[in-house]
C-alpha cells in the first residue's frame, strides 16, 4: 500500500470580478504521490461537495500539458515549482507530506478573476486575432515540399510554436508583461514562409494590441522563461524587437 | 496597403521603442563611464599636472564638449523617463500583487540588480547631480601647467576626498552604480533584440565583469586620494 500525503492548502477564494477574494485553509487528505497537482485538487472539491460547500474553481482541460488551459501560482511561482512542467503534469510526489502550499489566481490587471483561480485571458486571444495567423488560399491541400523550409527555421520555429498560451509568462512577470507570449507567435511566424505575407503588419499590430490591453512593458528579468511551461526563451523577445524594428524602418519609407 | 499608418505616431510609446530607447542611451551612457573612469585614472599620479592637463583639455574642446554633454544630459533623461514608464506599466499592470511570491530560479535573471534597477537608479542620479556640483560646477582653483593657467581641478578633489564622509557616500555610490551595470549591460542589448545562444551567456557575464571594474576603479580614487593625498 502507498503511503498516502496530506497537505494544508491556502487557497485563493474569490466569489467573482467585483468581490474581493481571499485565502482559505483547506485539508487536503488521502492524497495519493502519484495524483497529479489538479486531480489533489479533484479530491479537496469531492469532498467539499460531499459537505455541501463550494468547490474550488479552476480551470483544466487536456490535462497532458499541451491545451495552455490549467494555470495558478502555486507556492509563489506559476505552474509550480518542476521547471517546464504545467500545474497539471505536477505530481504531488514533487511536495513533501504535511507541507503547506498557497494556491492563487494568475495575477494581472489583464488576466481579471472569473471565479477562484479561473481567470479571463481572452487579452492572449485578441493578441493573435491581431495579426497571429497566415494567408492560405483555399482548395487541396499543396505538396508537403513545394513550400521549402530550411531544417533550423523549422525547429526553431517548431520551439516557438510550442506556446500553449497559458499565461503563465503574464503571471510571472513582475511587469504582468505579454511580451514572451506576443514574441512567441511573431517569432513562430516569422521563421517560416507561409507567415510573410503578413510578417511586418503582424509585428506591428500584435505589438499594438499588447501594449492595448495594458500588459506591462518587459524588463529582461526573464522570470518568463523560467516558468514556461514549454521553456520558450527569452530569444524570441529580442526576435521580436528585431521585427519589430525592421518593420516601422521599412514602413516609414 | 494596410492602414498601419495610424500606428506610426505613437510608435514612440511602444512598449518595444521605450525598450530600444532604454538600451541605446544605456549603452550610451556606459561608454561615457568607461572614459570617464579612464580619464580619471590620472588621478592615482601624485603629479597634479598630468590631470589638470587633461581637464584643461577637455574643456578647451569648447562647443564640442558642450555638444557631447547636452547628448549626455539628453541620454540621460531619456534613460530615466522610459526605464520608469517602464516600471510604471508593470504597477498598473498587477495592481493586486501575489501573497507569497517566489523566483523560478534560473534561466531567469531576477536578481538583487534586476529588481532594484530603480533604486539603483535613483541612487545614481543624486549621486550625479551632486557630484556636477561638487567638481565641474564647484571652485575654481587656478594653477599655471606648462606657462598656461589652468583650473586646479585636482586640488579640488584632493579636498573633496579628505572628507571621510564624502568618500564613505562616494564608495556606496559606487557600488549601487556597479549593482545597477551588472545587469544594465546585457539588459541593453536584449532591449536592442541581440540575443544569440552562445554570445548572451559570454555578455552577461561580461556585463557582471565590466561593472566590478567599473566600481572597483571609481571606488579605487577616493580611497586612494584619502590615504595617500593628505601627504602632498
Amino acid at each position: 500500500m502507498q503511503k498516502k500525503m496530506t497537505f494544508n492548502l491556502l487557497v485563493w477564494r474569490q466569489a467573482n470580478a467585483e468581490s474581493p477574494g481571499k485565502l482559505v485553509p483547506y485539508t487536503a487528505k488521502d492524497i495519493s504521490p502519484d495524483m497529479s497537482f489538479l486531480e489533489m485538487l479533484d479530491v479537496v472539491n469531492e469532498d467539499l461537495l460531499k459537505r455541501g460547500e463550494d468547490p474550488i474553481e479552476f480551470d483544466s482541460d487536456c490535462r497532458e500539458g499541451i491545451c495552455g488551459s490549467c494555470g495558478m501560482v502555486i507556492n509563489g511561482i506559476a505552474h509550480g515549482p518542476l521547471r517546464a512542467t504545467a500545474a497539471c503534469q505536477l505530481h504531488m510526489r514533487h511536495f513533501k507530506d504535511g507541507d503547506t502550499i498557497t494556491i492563487e489566481p494568475f495575477r494581472a490587471s489583464t488576466f481579471p478573476i472569473i471565479k477562484d483561480l479561473v481567470v479571463n485571458r481572452s487579452a492572449l486571444d485578441r493578441i493573435i486575432a491581431a495579426g497571429g495567423y497566415i494567408s492560405v488560399n483555399v482548395g487541396g491541400a499543396p505538396d508537403a515540399n513545394t513550400i521549402l523550409v530550411p531544417k533550423e527555421n523549422a525547429d526553431r520555429a517548431m520551439d516557438s510554436a510550442s506556446c500553449i498560451a497559458c499565461g503563465a509568462c503574464v503571471a510571472a512577470c513582475p511587469n504582468a508583461s505579454a511580451a514572451l507570449f506576443t514574441a512567441a507567435k511573431i517569432t513562430h511566424l516569422a521563421l517560416l514562409p507561409q507567415g510573410h505575407p503578413e510578417r511586418k503588419r503582424r509585428v506591428i499590430r500584435m505589438v499594438q494590441q499588447m501594449d492595448a490591453e495594458g500588459f506591462g512593458d518587459c524588463s529582461n528579468y526573464a522570470e518568463c522563461e523560467a516558468v514556461c511551461p514549454k521553456s520558450i526563451s527569452i530569444s524570441n523577445i529580442a526576435k521580436m524587437r528585431r521585427e519589430y524594428l525592421k518593420a516601422i524602418l521599412d514602413l516609414s519609407k | 496597403m494596410i492602414s498601419v499608418k495610424s500606428s506610426t505616431p505613437s510608435v514612440l510609446k511602444t512598449s518595444i521603442i521605450k525598450k530600444v530607447i532604454t538600451g541605446l542611451t544605456g549603452l550610451g551612457l556606459f561608454i561615457f563611464i568607461i572614459f570617464h573612469l579612464l580619464g580619471n585614472l590620472l588621478l592615482f599620479n601624485e603629479d597634479p599636472a598630468p590631470y589638470n592637463k587633461y581637464s584643461h583639455t577637455l574643456v578647451s574642446l569648447g562647443w564640442i564638449l558642450i555638444a557631447l554633454e547636452l547628448g549626455l544630459l539628453a541620454f540621460f533623461i531619456l534613460h530615466i523617463i522610459y526605464a520608469i514608464s517602464i516600471r510604471l506599466s508593470g504597477k498598473k499592470a498587477r495592481p493586486v500583487g501575489y501573497y507569497k511570491l517566489k523566483s523560478a530560479g534560473k534561466p531567469g535573471r531576477k536578481t538583487i540588480a534586476s529588481t532594484n534597477m530603480l533604486i539603483t537608479g535613483v541612487v545614481i542620479l543624486v549621486f550625479t547631480v551632486l557630484h556636477l556640483k561638487t567638481f565641474k560646477f564647484g571652485p575654481e582653483y587656478k594653477t599655471v601647467v606648462d606657462g598656461i593657467e589652468m583650473r586646479d581641478l585636482h586640488r579640488l578633489v584632493v579636498e573633496v576626498f579628505q572628507k571621510p564622509g564624502y568618500v564613505i557616500w562616494y564608495v556606496a555610490a559606487m557600488i549601487f552604480l556597479g549593482y545597477h551595470l551588472s545587469f544594465g549591460f546585457w539588459s541593453a542589448f536584449q532591449s536592442l533584440g541581440i540575443h544569440h545562444p552562445r554570445w548572451t551567456p559570454a555578455l552577461y557575464t561580461l556585463g557582471y565583469v565590466l561593472a566590478i571594474l567599473l566600481a572597483a576603479g571609481y571606488i579605487g580614487i577616493p580611497i586612494w586620494i584619502y590615504f595617500m593625498g593628505g601627504t602632498q
